[in-house]
């Protein structure tokens, strides 16, 4: 835990606190964005974004950073009154961090095709996506933990059903599965749930991978010198789960939380992709990355993709946190 | 007017058979040729063409998805043919025709001297087989429809090798139209297999070349499964040009299949497809904006035949039905409620920016690009909000504090709109129309189902509320519609196949729709078909949205290329396109 100058840690801990700065973002994006994800600007789409000047026409140096929009200069102003929003479905606002004077508008990362602010659906977006890989890889991780342990400490028929299983599970075409799915639910659902239940879906299929890697630490755990000889001694299953196998078992299950966070993060913004995720006009950065589908939108307008970088930097910053996480548990004892 | 034209057109061809180049072709008869018109080309080379998805069949019987019937087009010929550009029929196997005073009799004179592509002589006998084909119930084909008049089949009959009578048994308003895209069958092929029962299965895609026969321009050379499909030129082909010349002047079509309308567009844009059709608004932007560079044309064709509209689930109380699902009909049977929705939508928006302006706001169901049967007299659709909620509190509805729209029950009001997935388009138009209803209060979800899982709930389970859909006529007359007006039409979409009509109003749709199939003057049919358009408004069983205009790319170099609206856009005049200053043709 100490770190050193070129211990990994270091990086760990500024990655953990930038994923904490960007999902406490996500959950107050009423405040950080400057307005309601959904409101169409219609005679506004496909904006570009709004360019922040500093020096004006005559050479003048503002500290305060100003815009242009037909000739005139609106200045932009901190802590504005606009949209009210909720933040954690409780707190009622209606400040926004950023904004400026009507008529002008204030697209930092420009508009989409309906004239929406890039910028709100970014931070909306998050509240979907970057929610969606914790929880998509908590119940995961939960299900791999439970079924890997069984199987890896009671061994023989009950290991040979859950593993069997759990390869069936990873045979499972899933994505075509989704489909189905969505086809047989009703079709009054509100988008979120649908999402939800999907989510759910792919989750509860994804069991398999962290099970078979719970149970090999399970069996490696249960075999080794010192587990012998404290059942030797009398030790119960359940002494010996709880001193011995469950700590080692822990560690490689965050790990894989770490890891596969991402993985589902990804998992959400592919079935947005395709249509499957939530609907419009609820943001997520998987729907809105769809609209790079289209070729006139994938050739002339580079800020659609910014959800993309997003995507990449959250990335980033999991897979570092897995990696300290990796390296922790890997220095374990025993 | 017609047959002024038919006898314009015989009388050149007469003309032009004397002449000494044509004389050695056809020693036995001599070919009575259908001259063209059009720019005289010259011959060779080849065109390719993106085509959405692969033909299910060759076969002209039963085919019925679209690439099949754009590729059929090309190897096979009608007894009349109606002109793509001039929407007027005109002779084609037939090379003249005569009508009796009471409308029921058909004369038909036909070419002689034509040839199958695999040479054997083509002749009356054919015609008759041909009908007896397409009339058969058990062979299903789908051209039977427009073959029945008054529920009675047509009879086909012939009086010698070259002339055909076809009496119906009521006067038929359409007329000689009804033989336009009945293709005329090779006896000698298809004879054994139709007393055999096995016709309908005849000239799948697999089959090989040799086994084909047809009288179009082309004829089948190879078929590559998912990549493409190659047809060659048809050198018993029966038009000439006005220098003498056989028709047609390319030598291989080439069709490829792409399967998005984005990666045509990239095909077409990268020079490996010299023709796309049904390019989007927003693709032939992006051409345009590169057109200085390469050498390709961009044709606007102007509104098409296409329609776009909003329709409610208006299918009555049904077993089983959740009260949620009932209520939601209580909302959608209010005329009120849908003029109230067909008042909030902001149809200019929708030009604006899901077409780019490359589309045409609509005031009843008839395009504009349906020149000879809209009805000009609808009032433009103007979207005001305030008439929206004074409709809705007409009907009792009311706002709560939210702001949410209530029904007499304080039942707040939600819905939700289908359409179908990969159509990018109507999934943005059902965006905008979320976005107009939430101006009034009503919540609104939107859901993307394949379209077969989208047809199976409008048509058949009825388990939906919304859903945006387009319909388009190839051509615009409005016996090609009569499925979906009438009552009992099985794409009546909003209330499919009803036993008796549920409404007075839709009775009386089907009094008028029946009415002008009989009705043989136009001004008479056309005042039929106006008072349908204004039913329509008026009781808004569809809320017309938009008609997207007909966007094609064509290469610069092609001769005689003249896009229409209607079904085929830029290869209804294949056989006269060729490559000016280029005999090799190919890509760019």
């Amino acid at each position: 835990m100490t770190s050193g100058p070129h211990h990994p840690g270091r990086n760990h801990h500024v990655a953990l606190l930038a994923l904490a700065g960007i999902y406490v973002t996500a959950i107050c994006a009423g405040f950080f964005a400057p307005y309601d994800p959904s409101t169409q600007s219609r005679d506004l789409a496909f904006v570009p974004p709004t360019g922040l000047h500093w020096v004006d026409v005559s050479g003048t140096i503002h500290l305060r950073p100003f815009v242009y929009q037909e000739g005139r200069a609106y200045p932009v102003r901190f802590f504005v009154r606009g949209a009210p929003y909720r933040i954690g479905r409780f707190v009622p606002g209606e400040r926004h961090l950023l904004g400026v004077d009507a008529p002008a508008m204030l697209f930092l990362l420009g508009t989409d095709g309906f004239g929406r602010d890039q910028l709100s659906r970014l931070l909306y977006g998050a509240q979907i996506s970057l929610f969606a890989g914790p929880l998509g890889a908590a119940l995961s991780v939960a299900i791999g933990l439970v079924l890997g342990g069984l199987a890896g400490f009671f061994g023989g028929w009950v290991d040979t059903v859950i593993m069997r299983a759990g390869e069936l599970f990873l045979a499972v075409p899933w994505f075509y599965l989704l489909f189905a799915v969505r086809m047989a639910l009703p079709l009054r659902i509100e988008p979120q749930d649908a999402f939800v239940m999907i989510l759910a879906i792919v989750a509860v299929v994804g069991w398999a991978r962290p099970a078979r890697l719970i149970r090999g630490i399970v069996l490696s755990g249960t075999t080794r010198d010192y587990v012998v000889a404290a059942r030797a001694l009398g030790a119960s299953d359940l002494h010996v789960l709880r001193r011995h196998v469950l700590p080692q078992a822990f560690g490689v299950a965050l790990t894989q939380a770490a890891l596969l966070a991402p993985q589902y993060i990804l998992a959400e913004a592919t079935l947005s992709f395709f249509g499957l995720g939530v609907g419009e006009p609820v943001p997520s950065w998987g729907n809105m990355l769809a609209v790079l589908q289209r070729y006139d939108v994938l050739s002339s307008y580079w800020w659609m993709f910014l959800p993309g970088g997003a995507l990449l930097a959250v990335f980033l910053l999991y897979y570092l946190v897995a990696d300290a996480l990796h390296e922790r548990v890997a220095a374990l004892p025993g | 007017m017609t047959r002024r034209l038919a006898a314009l057109t015989l009388a050149l061809s007469v003309v032009f058979a004397t002449g000494a180049r044509l004389a050695s072709q056809q020693a036995a008869t001599a070919t009575e040729w259908l001259v063209s018109r059009a720019e005289v080309g010259r011959s060779g080379g080849q065109l390719v063409v993106v085509e959405r998805a692969e033909p299910r069949t060759l076969n002209p019987v039963v085919a019925i998805d679209a690439p099949s019937r754009e590729i059929l087009a090309r190897t096979t010929a009608d007894l009349i043919h109606i002109d793509r550009e001039t929407q007027q029929p005109q002779p084609a196997l037939a090379r003249a025709w005569t009508v009796s005073p009471d409308g029921r009799r058909f004369t038909l004179s036909l070419r002689r001297g034509v040839r199958f592509s695999d040479g054997q002589p083509f002749d009356a006998d054919d015609v008759v087989f041909s009908f007896r084909v397409y009339l058969d119930e058990k062979v299903g084909s789908p051209q039977r429809d427009q073959l029945i008049v008054a529920d009675k089949p047509i009879d086909v009959r012939k009086l010698d090798q070259y002339t055909v009578q076809v009496d119906l048994a009521e006067p038929y308003a359409v007329g000689e139209r009804m033989f336009d895209s009945v293709a005329m069958l090779p006896r000698h092929l298809l004879e054994t297999a139709y007393t055999e029962g096995r016709l309908a299965r005849m000239w799948a895609v697999g089959t090989p070349a040799e086994a084909f026969a047809g009288l179009g321009p082309f004829r089948l050379r190879e078929y590559v499964p998912g990549q493409r499909l190659t047809l060659e030129r048809n050198p018993y082909f029966w038009k000439t040009d006005r220098a003498g010349t056989h028709l047609p002047y390319l030598d291989r079509l080439v069709f490829v299949f792409v399967p998005s309308e984005d990666a045509q567009a990239v095909r077409f844009q990268a020079g490996e497809a010299d023709v796309t059709t049904r390019l989007s608004a927003t693709n032939f932007e992006v051409l345009q904006r590169d057109r200085g560079r390469r050498n390709y044309d961009l044709i606007d064709a102007g509104p098409g035949l296409d329609y776009t509209f909003l329709f409610f689930n208006l299918n009555g109380p049904a077993q089983n039905d959740p009260p949620q699902a009932a209520r939601h009909r209580g909302w959608f049977e209010q005329l009120a409620f849908r003029q109230a929705v067909s008042l909030a939508v902001d149809r200019d928006a929708i030009v604006r920016l899901v077409y780019r302006g490359r589309a045409t706001p609509l005031s009843g169901h008839v395009p504009p690009g349906n020149k000879l049967w809209i009805n000009r007299s609808l009032p433009k659709p103007t979207r005001s909000l305030d008439r929206a909620r004074e409709r809705l509190r007409s009907a009792g509805f009311s706002w709560n504090a939210a702001g949410a729209l209530v029904d007499k029950d304080g039942q707040e009001v939600d819905f939700t709109i289908v359409t179908n997935t990969g159509n990018t388009e109507r999934m943005q138009i059902a965006t905008i129309i979320q976005d107009d209803l939430k101006q009034i209060g009503i919540r609104v979800g939107v859901v993307t189902l394949e379209l077969r899982a989208l047809l199976q709930r409008v048509l058949m389970t009825h388990d939906y509320d919304a859903c945006v859909l387009a319909l388009g006529a190839a051509d615009g007359d409005p016996s090609s519609e009569m499925n979906v007006w009438l009552s009992s039409g099985g794409t009546h979409l909003w209330h499919p196949e009803q036993a008796v009509p549920a409404t007075p109003w839709e009775a009386e749709i089907d009094t008028l729709m029946r009415r002008q199939l009989t009705v043989r003057d136009v001004q008479a049919r056309k005042r039929l078909y106006d008072r349908v358009q204004e039913l329509v408004a008026e009781n808004l069983p569809v809320i017309s949205l938009v008609s997207p205009s007909v966007l094609a790319g064509t290469t610069k170099a092609l001769g005689n290329l003249r896009p229409t609206i209607f079904d085929h856009h830029a290869l209804w005049n294949v056989d006269e396109l060729f490559w000016r200053g280029r005999p090799a043709g190919g890509t760019r």
